[in-house]
């Protein structure tokens, strides 16, 4: 199997996905000439021509809202948002007319579109430049959201958003990108609505998904040298969600943390929570812990950024507690 | 004061039971423990016991009868107690207590209403959810425990101390039984009974149900082969030497290292049976079989292919001490690989071990013996060891078994091997 | 001569569609008061915004269209949607949340919907569907197509970021779009020259090097004709067109909103009603002839037949069923 980057399979999805749908197009800023703003779009204006590959104005809810209504004309639009952060400013059309122009319609107009784009903290780029939006995205009935954290589940589940007829966020990760793996070549689509164990485990359940699936399989790791094995639970997907693999896991680990990009109030691992409290309650032998972004606007200074992020040491911490080993 | 026999709950599915047999009889006399009937659940046929001693008064259901669980089935009173008002039967004075029940029951009031157990009563317990499922489907009374959580919160390794140590925390309604003298150290006495029932300890039931769902349901089957001790020895005696007062080698440190590394070089042996998927591990967790004062108990030496001779001594050596004073956590003895039961200590020649499922393989070391050997051609004194494999035939065939087995051994008879 | 024989045919093409309009605009002065009778009642609930006054800028726009381009509307599109040629039944039943409704109960009188007629919705996010108008001008491009698609959103969403970041892409990918402004004067009860340093819409069309035109939106015939032309406009070279349709409601904002108010006095309401487009347009079909008074009330009798028909037919329809709660949220 081929090794590809994240950034590689992203652009592998979109190519064969272009190849195969004429009806598919990719729009947002700098995705053209300049190969996108992380390069995810390199080679696609060559092949597929400006009508298909639209370098758009810096108006994120104006182009939003082309890709909607482009979709309800019946193409597949798919935005790149040059982050998520960014997208903000395009949640109106997200959340007003994407998610809901189905239901407000009675069925009658169905949005297949892909918004993407990298989402959550990188490096020292300060507090506008670094935040996770998942949670106020998977609150929105009508929208799918999805946060692959490998290069397989990045193409995989790039090519099920596009084929998807339902608006589907993808969250990708800038820190993610140049992240490598095995990619299987063609025909691989990930379904939407299924975690993925990421790694088998007994003794506590760690769930998290996109770039905090990395910094939990470091603490299984460091876990498992202190003597406890941990099961890493990859979302994956946050809209739907799979709570039949969540509830399977806690079921036979009986402790469970959760690690998200996000602040803490309100999110996804608030989700999470609810839902192993009520589906596997009698299996909990310690209440959930959740390890967050610190609740603080994203900081620069380094020394405070990586205090502020989720990291492999707190993740073994809450594990260590909710093991009572601590 | 009478102490009501519900139909319990005999298996943590059971809705209902059919009352097979009455072992007592209206106004026998029982103990605690005793088997008062045979109750069928929708699992099989279970035994309802005692949890007091009397006489058995007040028979309410009829052999072959099916009652819902927690239906009051009968009572167990004191000698010459009366049953409550509008209970009784009118004929408690025909049955004379029998002589041994009322020597074996001393007075029951203080066990039923130990001031202890009503201040408990008053606060509820903290316990976890798992707790409190893992007490109900066990009938352990969560009162009875002290919790290692925070808070004093009832957690899971409370229960799973509780059930390694006998009858501490026998069910809620029911007196505390008298703690049963371990089995084998007791030499046979003439106290004139031609035996003894003794009541299963939660561990010695936990042993018997885990073997019996591995040496019924595991196809096992067996692989023997015969070690030469000599260069091991050897090696042991140098190595000994070398430390001086920095610890000491045994021949089970050589032995749990010597079966890690053969299983790195045979994975198809270092794998779980799991139903529709077999594990192959690629971690090596040794599962050390201890023998403890009324059972056994395997904690897990983990990473045992990488960790050096001297750890394994260390960390086995601790295990077995934690084992013997019951104070292993679930993470030691849970999650190993392959298992490793030595009784050469115990001047075995030769035996086969049972299967820790869902592991495929263990095996079993005998004593280390000196026979005559015929060495190129001349019958010299050797040391020599017996091991026999046991492979759960569904993951391990003959030809496996004996790669992994041929490995071992041969890292045993050339201790050099291991650097391999 | 051919002209001599041709120019009596191209004159009664006109009357004809003159009288059509009048008919729509009819429709829909009828169809409106009685929605603010069925909301007084309350079979209508929520926000309900009446197009009285304005009738003659959908009747004068829709009638530049052909039947495979889009339309989409802000929520105040009752009109559009009536003369687009949606059922007064499924607007009514629409209106009273009912299964038979043109979205099936789940949208209301905000959300008109018919994909058959391709009117793609009213929207009630002020200025958030004016970007969804450049989207479908998009795919009209992207295939190839010569449709084009009319959007209508009132003057106060000229002040929404929105609107200047759709102008700006529909004029710089050249997308077939006619932008129709339909300038009422009064973003709910705020006089646009009181928030607006430009008051005259069509000047925005100078930022984004747009073709635009100022229209009387009372004269249902000259909205025709500045649509016509956007519309050829947009078909033969691609271009968007700015339409600023001078207009006024003779309702409250919303039926929550009295008719006058604060904001403006009786007196000007009333100096506007005398601009009535349906008297003037019936009054210009009866100078020339083409139109008399007993014509005239049958007409109007015929239209409000069909209303009232509309709201037995809404008042006899079933509510959605309970399942539909759930339904469409997701295509399955």
């Amino acid at each position: 199997m081929p090794t590809l980057t994240y950034r590689d399979a992203l652009n592998q999805a979109l190519r064969e996905e272009m190849q195969r749908d004429p009806s598919v197009f990719l729009m947002g800023e700098e995705v053209g000439v300049y190969q996108g703003a992380y390069k995810v779009s390199r080679g696609l204006l060559e092949e597929f021509g400006p009508m298909r590959v639209v370098d758009t104005p810096i108006a994120e809810l104006g182009f939003a809202g082309v890709g909607v209504g482009a979709a309800m004309a019946g193409l597949r639009p798919v935005i790149e948002f040059m982050t998520w952060n960014f997208a903000v400013l395009a949640l109106d059309q997200i959340v007003n007319s994407a998610a809901k122009i189905l239901y407000e319609s009675g069925g009658q107009v169905p949005i297949p579109i892909v918004f993407r784009g990298p989402n959550g903290a990188a490096l020292q780029l300060a507090a506008q430049h670094s935040q996770a939006w998942e949670s106020w995205l998977a609150h929105i009935p009508g929208l799918k959201v999805v946060a692959p954290a490998t290069p397989a589940d990045a193409k995989g589940l790039l090519k099920a958003a596009i084929r998807d007829d339902n608006p589907v966020i993808v969250l990708e990760g800038e820190m993610l990108y140049n992240t490598k793996g095995d990619v299987p070549e063609g025909e691989h689509v990930v379904p939407i609505g299924k975690a993925d164990v990421k790694r088998a485990g007994t003794d506590v359940t760690l769930i998290c998904h996109s770039k905090t699936v990395v910094p939990a399989l470091k603490a299984a790791e460091q876990l498992q040298e202190q003597g406890v094995s941990a099961e890493v639970v990859d979302l994956r997907s946050l809209r739907p969600m799979d709570e039949e693999t969540l509830v399977a896991s806690v079921v036979k680990t009986n402790r469970c943390v959760v690690a998200e990009e996000g602040w803490p109030h309100c999110g996804i691992g608030a989700q999470v929570v609810d839902i192993i409290q009520r589906e596997a309650f009698d299996s909990l032998d310690a209440p959930v812990l959740r390890v967050t972004q610190a609740d603080v606007p994203m900081p620069y200074n380094k020394q405070l950024e990586r205090a502020a992020k989720p990291s492999p040491e707190k993740i073994v911490a809450a594990a260590r507690r909710v093991c009572y080993l601590d | 004061m009478a102490t009501t026999v519900f139909m319990e709950a005999l298996s943590p599915t059971m809705e209902e039971g059919r009352l097979v047999k009455w072992h007592k009889r209206e106004g026998d006399a029982v103990q605690v423990g005793e088997t008062l009937a045979e109750v069928e659940t929708d699992k099989a046929i279970m035994d309802l016991q005692a949890r007091a001693d009397g006489i058995l008064r007040q028979v309410a259901v009829a052999e072959g009868q099916t009652v819902p669980v927690g239906k009051e089935i009968a009572v167990i009173v004191a000698p010459g107690e009366t049953v409550g008002a509008g209970r009784g039967t009118g004929d408690e004075g025909r049955v004379a207590p029998s002589p041994a029940a009322t020597v074996a029951a001393p007075s029951p009031a203080p066990r039923h209403s130990p001031p202890a157990a009503a201040a408990a009563d008053a606060a509820p317990v903290k316990a976890s959810p798992l707790a409190r499922r893992m007490a109900k489907e066990s009938g352990v009374d969560l009162k009875l425990l002290t919790g290692s959580g925070p808070g004093g919160r009832v957690v899971r390794r409370d229960l799973e101390t509780a059930a390694a140590r006998p009858a501490a925390t026998v069910s809620a309604s029911a007196p505390v039984a008298p703690v049963p003298p371990p089995p084998s150290p007791v030499p046979v006495s003439r106290t004139g009974a031609p035996y003894e029932d003794v009541p299963l300890t939660q561990i010695r039931k936990t042993i018997a149900k885990r073997l019996a769902t591995s040496l019924g349901p595991v196809p096992h089957f067996f692989l023997t082969t015969e070690v030469d001790m000599e260069r091991a020895a050897e090696a042991r005696d140098a190595l000994n030497r070398q430390l001086g007062d920095r610890g000491k080698v045994s021949f089970n440190d050589i032995i749990l290292k010597a079966t890690a590394l053969a299983l790195t070089k045979h994975r198809a042996c270092n794998a779980w049976f799991q139903e529709d998927h077999i594990r192959y591990w690629n971690e090596v967790h040794i599962g050390m079989a201890v023998a403890v004062e009324d059972g056994l108990i395997t904690p897990v030496i983990r990473n045992a292919d990488v960790k050096p001779l001297l750890e394994i001594g260390r960390e086995a050596g601790d295990l077995a001490d934690k084992a013997r004073s019951r104070r292993l956590q679930p993470h030691e003895y849970t999650g190993s690989t392959f298992s490793v039961s030595n009784l050469g200590m115990f001047d075995i020649d030769q035996f086969t071990a049972v299967i820790n499922p869902p592991e495929a393989g263990i095996i079993a070391v005998g004593s280390i013996v000196q026979k005559p050997v015929v060495v190129d051609a001349t019958v010299l004194p050797r040391r020599r060891m017996r091991i026999t494999m046991s492979c759960d035939h569904r993951v391990i065939d003959g030809a496996t078994g004996a790669g992994f087995l041929k490995t071992l051994k041969e890292m045993l008879e050339n201790p050099l091997a291991m650097l391999l | 001569m051919a002209t001599a024989t041709a120019q009596p045919a191209k004159d009664e093409a006109l009357l004809e569609l003159q009288r059509r309009m009048l008919r729509q605009m009819l429709l829909v002065r009828r169809f409106e008061e009685k929605a603010a009778e069925a909301y007084a009642l309350g079979k209508i609930g929520g926000f309900c915004h009446l197009y009285i006054g304005q009738e003659a800028v959908a009747a004068g726009s829709l009638a530049a269209l052909r039947d495979d381009d889009y339309v989409i509307c802000s929520y105040r599109e009752h009109g559009q949607a009536l003369v687009r040629g949606v059922p007064a039944n499924a607007v009514m039943a629409e209106l009273f949340g009912k299964a038979t409704g043109c979205s099936r109960g789940k949208g209301g009188s905000m959300h008109l919907f018919d994909v058959s007629r391709r009117f793609m919705g009213g929207h009630a996010i002020v200025g958030g569907h004016i970007p969804l108008a450049a989207g479908l001008g998009f795919a009209i491009k992207y295939r190839g197509g010569d449709q084009v698609c009319l959007c209508y959103f009132g003057e106060a969403a000229v002040n929404i970021g929105v609107f200047h970041e759709a102008l700006n892409m529909a004029s710089v990918w050249k997308l077939p779009i006619i932008f129709c402004c339909e300038n009422n004067r009064y973003g709910m009860g705020t006089a646009f020259e009181r928030v607006a340093a430009v008051t005259d819409v069509v000047e925005h069309a100078c930022s984004y090097d747009m073709a635009a035109e100022l229209v009387n939106g009372m004269d249902a015939m000259a909205v025709y004709g500045a649509t016509e032309r956007a519309a050829e406009r947009a078909r033969k070279t691609g271009h968007p067109t700015l339409l600023e349709v001078r207009t006024y409601r003779f309702m409250g904002h919303s039926m929550s909103d009295p008719l006058h108010g604060v904001y403006r006095t009786k007196e000007e309401v009333e100096e506007q009603k005398k601009r009535d487009p349906i008297s003037q347009l019936a009054l210009k079909l009866k100078e020339e002839g083409a139109l008399d008074g007993p014509a005239l009330d049958a007409l109007d009798a015929e239209v409000r037949a069909v209303v009232e028909a509309a709201v037995q037919f809404a008042d006899q329809s079933p509510d959605p069923d309970l399942a539909e709660l759930t339904s469409h949220v997701l295509v399955e």
